[in-house]
């Protein structure tokens, strides 16, 4: 059924993903920390699909759980119309080609001992049978697209700035030309400055090699900037998804309006005016009932207490999960 | 896959100096280098630097007191204390690389596995290991020895089970560390198969504390072996080892002070070459530690 | 003297090996009573550093080489950096208090937040009986608007969340009343939702009680948010310093005017972003002339060649470029 739609790339159905609390000598298992919790949406070709919300709402494991990064709990992904939670072990490496994965921290992610050529020619030997020339040549035509010069081959992460490591794992993930890629935060770890580097970048890349994108992100001005359609988690759960324009300027969920009028203007004179969302997130392993944004939303009622409410649409393109709109 | 086409240098290191000039441009690692240095060269060429036979004994000249023909004096026995230290080394030597061989060897494969795969098999092997670590570990020599009756082979085989737990753990440490990297998680979303991923990306990052590990532990057996011979459960006689020397020495310690300041002098010359040494590889081997 | 705080041609130095690497030069910076003042830049430019000089907390081998930071207390003028130890401790937390960026890991975690609180007032009032720093750090919890301040007192800092315990920071430094609060990134470990509610929590404060604040900080939002003042630190320099609203609308220098293209062009019509080309120098490594020249859309050769001196271009408003001055750093 997901071949109905020939433009559509990913269609993420119900994934949870629980991570069991083990405590004492015998780690048995005491409860769950509710990480994502029944998430629906779907990506089509050559479109970015951005993830926004706050530190600990679910959206780095959901994008880790769409990949089988982390083993989801429950729910299917399809990916070109193929069930990735049905695929084996060595199945699902072998897609790994064609689906990738851009890491948050590049200090972190690339191999303090392997130098920019082992770096950039590792995923081709893991998927394809090529001659060193051949090697050679995919090599130099990524670093070409990064920006980059074959004389820092042998050179190790260590001796490279931020945004090159940055530019370096972008080139990791994209040299086995794939058609999906997962980025998780992939300039926040940089400087202000350089971000926009790295952020063009990946916009020029996503254009050049028609790229579906699914990008992780906790700022909200480079998600209006770079996304075509955005979905706002909260708590492990979507409150909010459609087209990224709409969404910003028509907000309809509470906690999209209060997240979105957070964001410090750039203009001393004309402050914006703030909803200031009392308290904090509520624990995910003991997640409020009914709605996950209940206990702080300033139009709770006695349903929103009780039931949880599904994802609506409430205009073209345009859902929430909200039992007042 | 392709086997590697370019050869790798330095591959413990990344980086563009070898290890053992960076080591010598520490002033601590070149300190620990020629302390090392020194007591191979005793140990290699012992029999070209001896004077004398260790084990003959010349009755003329019991406990005389260092002099030209005698550099460090004689023993009870009249025999050379200078040849029977450079044969020492020897002995401390051999003990300590076979002993840190056999606890290393084991200590990484039991490590590996227990980091590796987790679960219960980590918990069976980490309880064995807690047993073992429990003991003071000259005690469990000791022991071992005893029941295993005294011989050089005996005691390097006391010494490298006393000294698994700590390779163990190390590495077991190090492994776990190593898999929650991102590059580790980066490295399963390229697609890399489980068992390349143990061998290119978590293997050369375990390596460089476990030969940290590795150098202190040889100060330690060395260590242990002198204490164990001290105490008449280690080499025996007619064997030269810097602990049974000391041990034989204690009666006259007063007289001929010489026989217990000459070995004491090298075992600690000796354990602190081989620590510096170790903490100077620590701080070359991290490469987070380098600009 | 007529502002709180003067720091004159501050000059910081740390080694690399057996060298000497300038960190921070020149920085001439007035905080005047009752004011907030922004400090903006990228890492390593020199920001945090500043202000733990202020309070004697560099860590070794950084050392002030250089430059006067005078201080005017309750009581007496002083200048901060050559007080002893003693003299420090009593100026810090009472005078003038610091919060930092991570708030997890800036509380004990052994300890409770209540054992925390009455630390930080012992100190300074060893003469206060445990009822009366009871209902002082109540009172302060209650201020910076932690709900059930009472069990919040018991609680062990890995029991509260982020943003709560950077409501306790605060709480913390502000419980002696000090007349300077040095705010290095309070809010960058710290999500927007949660951010908003601790800017306003900060300028409220300011408003109750005469504390000036100093707001370190990479995010103009912030700085368009809560400060008065700001100076842009570039390359361990101050490049350009006004009054909020001309930094923002009368931008000078070239830097200030990338850093906030890059960040307005987000959500502009352009999908391009402005970029500013180039990484930011490393601590030491800077060329003689103009540190931002080699990243300048408008270096000219002699930016290249001198180092352009910090000039008023209007009243109040200084910047470090050829572009408005000729006057080159002797």
């Amino acid at each position: 059924m997901s071949g109905q739609n020939r433009d559509l790339l990913l269609d993420v159905r119900h994934l949870q993903v629980y991570f069991p609390i083990r405590r004492g000598l015998m780690k048995k298992v005491v409860g769950h920390v509710h990480a994502v919790e029944d998430v629906s949406f779907t990506v089509r070709r050559k479109e970015v699909f951005a993830l926004v919300g706050e530190s600990g709402c679910g959206k780095s494991t959901t994008g880790s759980a769409i990949l089988r990064l982390i083993e989801p709990t429950g729910g299917q992904v399809f990916f070109n119309g193929e069930n990735l939670s049905a695929l084996s072990e060595e199945q699902l490496r072998l897609k790994r080609r064609d689906m990738q994965f851009i890491f948050q921290n590049p200090y972190a992610s690339l191999n303090p001992r392997m130098n920019v050529w082992q770096l950039l020619s590792e995923p081709l030997r893991v998927h394809f049978d090529l001659s060193q020339e051949e090697l050679r040549a995919r090599v130099g035509e990524m670093l070409t697209l990064i920006g980059m010069t074959p004389d820092q081959l042998e050179r190790y992460p260590h001796q490279f700035s931020g945004g090159q490591k940055q530019r370096i794992s972008i080139a990791r993930a994209l040299i086995t030309h794939p058609s999906f890629v997962v980025a998780d935060e992939p300039v926040s770890a940089l400087d202000v400055s350089i971000q926009a580097q790295i952020l063009n970048l990946m916009m020029e890349l996503q254009q050049e090699m028609e790229l579906s994108l699914v990008f992780i992100s906790h700022d909200l001005n480079v998600v209006r900037h770079l996304s075509n359609r955005v979905g706002v988690m909260y708590l492990g759960s979507l409150m909010e998804t459609g087209n990224t324009e709409d969404v910003y300027r028509h907000p309809v969920h509470p906690y999209t309006q209060a997240l979105l009028s957070a964001v410090p203007s750039h203009d001393p004179l004309h402050k914006s005016k703030h909803i200031i969302l009392e308290g904090d997130v509520p624990n995910p392993a003991d997640p409020p009932s009914g709605c996950p944004f209940h206990t702080r939303c300033a139009r709770c009622t006695a349903r929103c207490r009780e039931e949880r409410p599904e994802l609506r649409e409430i205009a073209p393109d345009h859902f929430a999960a909200c039992h007042q709109v | 896959m392709k086997q590697k086409n370019r050869p790798v240098r330095n591959r413990a290191l990344p980086g563009n100096e070898s290890i053992l000039r960076q080591l010598w441009n520490d002033p601590m690692g070149r300190a620990g280098m020629i302390g090392v240095a020194l007591i191979i060269l005793l140990a290699v060429f012992a029999p070209w630097i001896a004077p004398y036979d260790v084990a003959k004994m010349n009755a003329k000249a019991k406990l005389t007191a260092p002099n030209a023909s005698f550099w460090f004096g004689t023993d009870n026995f009249g025999r050379d204390v200078f040849s029977r230290i450079v044969y020492g080394a020897r002995v401390s030597l051999i003990v300590g690389i076979v002993a840190v061989g056999i606890a290393a060897g084991f200590g990484y494969l039991l490590g590996m596995i227990a980091g590796f795969f987790e679960g219960r098999v980590e918990t069976v092997i980490m309880m064995v290991m807690d047993v073992i670590f429990a003991f003071p570990s000259i005690l469990l020599a000791l022991f071992i020895v005893a029941a295993l009756g005294t011989s050089i082979v005996n005691t390097m085989i006391a010494i490298g089970i006393v000294n698994i737990p700590v390779f163990c753990r190390t590495v077991r440490a190090s492994v776990k560390t190593v898999k929650s990297t991102d590059y580790i998680a980066n490295a399963r979303s390229i697609g890399l198969k489980k068992m390349s991923i143990l061998f290119r990306h978590v293997t050369p990052n375990v390596m460089a504390p476990f030969t940290v590990q590795a150098t202190l532990a040889l100060s330690g057996a060395i260590l242990t072996e002198a204490s164990m011979s001290f105490l008449g459960l280690g080499i025996q006689p007619p064997d030269p080892s810097w602990g049974s020397m000391l041990s034989d020495a204690r009666k006259f310690m007063e007289r001929a002070p010489w026989l217990v300041i000459f070995p004491a002098l090298f075992i600690i010359i000796t354990i602190l070459s081989f620590n510096i040494l170790g903490d100077a590889l620590r701080d070359v081997l991290d490469p987070k530690l380098k600009l | 003297m007529k502002n709180l705080l003067e720091i004159r041609n501050l000059k910081i130095t740390t080694l690399r090996g057996r060298e000497t690497v300038h960190l921070l030069n020149q920085v001439d910076l007035d905080i005047r009573k009752k004011c907030s003042f922004g400090i903006v830049g990228e890492s390593g430019c020199g920001k945090s550093i500043t202000a733990n000089a202020v309070l004697g907390l560099l860590p070794y081998p950084l050392r002030v080489s250089e430059g006067s930071i005078r201080y005017e207390s309750k009581n007496d003028e002083m200048d901060l950096l050559s007080l002893d130890a003693k003299a420090l401790r009593a100026v810090r937390g009472r005078e003038i208090s610091m919060i930092f960026q991570e708030p997890m890991t800036s509380l004990d975690p052994i300890f409770t937040v209540e054992m925390q609180m009455f630390e930080a007032l012992s100190f300074h009032h060893p003469e206060m009986s445990r009822s009366a720093m009871r209902e002082r750090a109540l009172e302060m919890l209650h201020r910076v608007n932690i709900p059930r301040p009472e069990q919040t007192l018991a609680s062990y800092p890995h029991q509260l969340s982020g943003g709560q315990l950077q409501r306790i920071m605060i709480a913390i430094a502000l419980i002696n009343d000090p007349r300077l609060l040095l705010a290095d990134e309070p809010t960058t470990a710290l999500d927007v939702t949660i951010q908003a509610q601790i800017l306003r929590l900060m300028n409220d404060l300011k408003e109750q009680n005469d504390t000036s604040i100093v707001m370190i900080t990479h995010d103009l939002g912030v700085i368009a948010e809560t400060c008065e003042e700001v100076a842009v630190f570039y390359a361990g320099q101050i490049v350009e310093q006004a009054d909020v609203a001309a930094i923002f609308h009368e931008t000078a220098h070239p830097y200030t005017h990338g850093l906030l293209q890059a960040v307005t062009s987000l959500g502009g019509a352009e999908r391009k972003l402005y970029t500013i080309p180039g990484i930011v120098p490393p601590g030491g490594q800077w060329s003689r002339g103009c540190r931002f020249a080699d990243r300048c859309s408008r270096c000219m050769e002699k930016c290249k060649e001198m180092m352009p001196a910090l000039t008023e271009v209007s009243p109040g408003h200084r910047c470090r470029c050829f572009l408005h001055s000729e006057e080159a750093e002797s």
